[in-house]
């Protein structure tokens, strides 16, 4: 251990920076440097239109599958509608649907829970929830999810009772999947937007309850 | 194009093992499920995946298996089931 007084920057300097990692031009960033400059300069796109674009991606993020969530709690007719065609009631309140995929929404019960992965590959509800975490990615989930998807959800602290059924959808094709958690009790007297303050990412992905 | 397949239909995934960008995971191969829903018709991802049109297009069902069907040491409810996407040329009417 090391304390303030004796302190020194004698011998192998404990705050010796770190090597940055963002100067190896590899395979895939060369290659998008390449189509993206290829672009502009054939005049198929401007800079400004890519710009655009990538804000637009970054700018999806799970408020959008929250604020789906919480007017499905508060509006019955909006509900049946989401869970009967996902895009277009999603379209109806605001939310772009700029992919081709297709949205399904599924619907937790305390008979039944839903849990959504991509065995084959990380494809992931980016229209409502942006960008996938790292774990939804990894082969650990990607696997296990659908072998052992009662031991998953225990890892993540949701221990469901035998019950309940659990439900696991592969998105293995052109669909996209969001889970509509289950509204928490004690909640009838808030307003859209605290409700939707409400719903996490985890939730929506059906790894945990609320 | 008609689906060949209703809500409801028993239908078995062929055991097929074609080299290229499939979408059908070699778990559910083989395995004998009921169409829970049929999402619309799409290119296939088999010929896009080569710079290909896709067309014609592909029903795409979404099929509902047994999760003890599926998995010979599965540990839950007899009930708990997987849903997975599949293509009508990776399905078979089971007789």
């Amino acid at each position: 251990m090391m304390d303030n007084v004796t302190h020194t920057h004698e011998g192998p300097d404990p705050h010796a920076p770190r090597p940055d990692h963002d100067d190896t031009l590899t395979h895939h960033k060369r290659l998008e440097i390449a189509v993206r400059e290829l672009l502009i300069e054939k005049g198929i796109l401007t800079a400004d239109e890519i710009r655009e674009a990538v804000e637009r991606m970054d700018a999806r993020g799970p408020h959008l599958g929250a604020k789906l969530v919480a007017k499905a709690w508060v509006d019955p007719a909006f509900k049946a509608r989401l869970v009967e065609n996902g895009s277009a009631a999603a379209e109806e309140a605001g939310v772009q649907m700029d992919q081709p995929t297709r949205l399904i929404v599924v619907e937790n019960t305390p008979q039944v829970h839903n849990l959504v992965v991509c065995t084959l590959c990380s494809c992931y509800p980016r229209m409502v929830l942006g960008i996938p975490p790292d774990w939804y990615k990894s082969r650990a989930y990607r696997s296990r999810a659908v072998h052992e998807p009662r031991a998953v959800l225990a890892e993540f602290g949701t221990r469901l009772s035998d019950d309940v059924t659990v439900r696991v959808h592969d998105s293995t094709a052109d669909m996209r999947y969001l889970v509509l958690p289950m509204r928490p009790a004690g909640t009838d007297d808030f307003d859209e937007a605290k409700l939707a303050a409400l719903v996490t990412r985890d939730s929506m992905i059906g790894v945990t309850t609320l | 194009m008609t689906p060949r397949f209703a809500v409801g239909a028993p239908v078995n995934v062929r055991r097929g093992n074609p080299p290229g960008h499939i979408r059908t995971p070699y778990y559910i191969r083989g395995k004998s499920g009921t169409v829970e829903r049929i999402c619309g018709e799409f290119r296939n991802p088999e010929e896009l995946a080569y710079g290909r049109s896709g067309e014609p297009k592909q029903v795409l069902y979404r099929v509902r298996f047994n999760q003890k069907d599926i998995w010979p040491g599965y540990k839950g409810p007899a009930k708990d089931t997987i849903d997975v996407e599949l293509y009508e040329h990776w399905l078979e009417p089971v007789r």
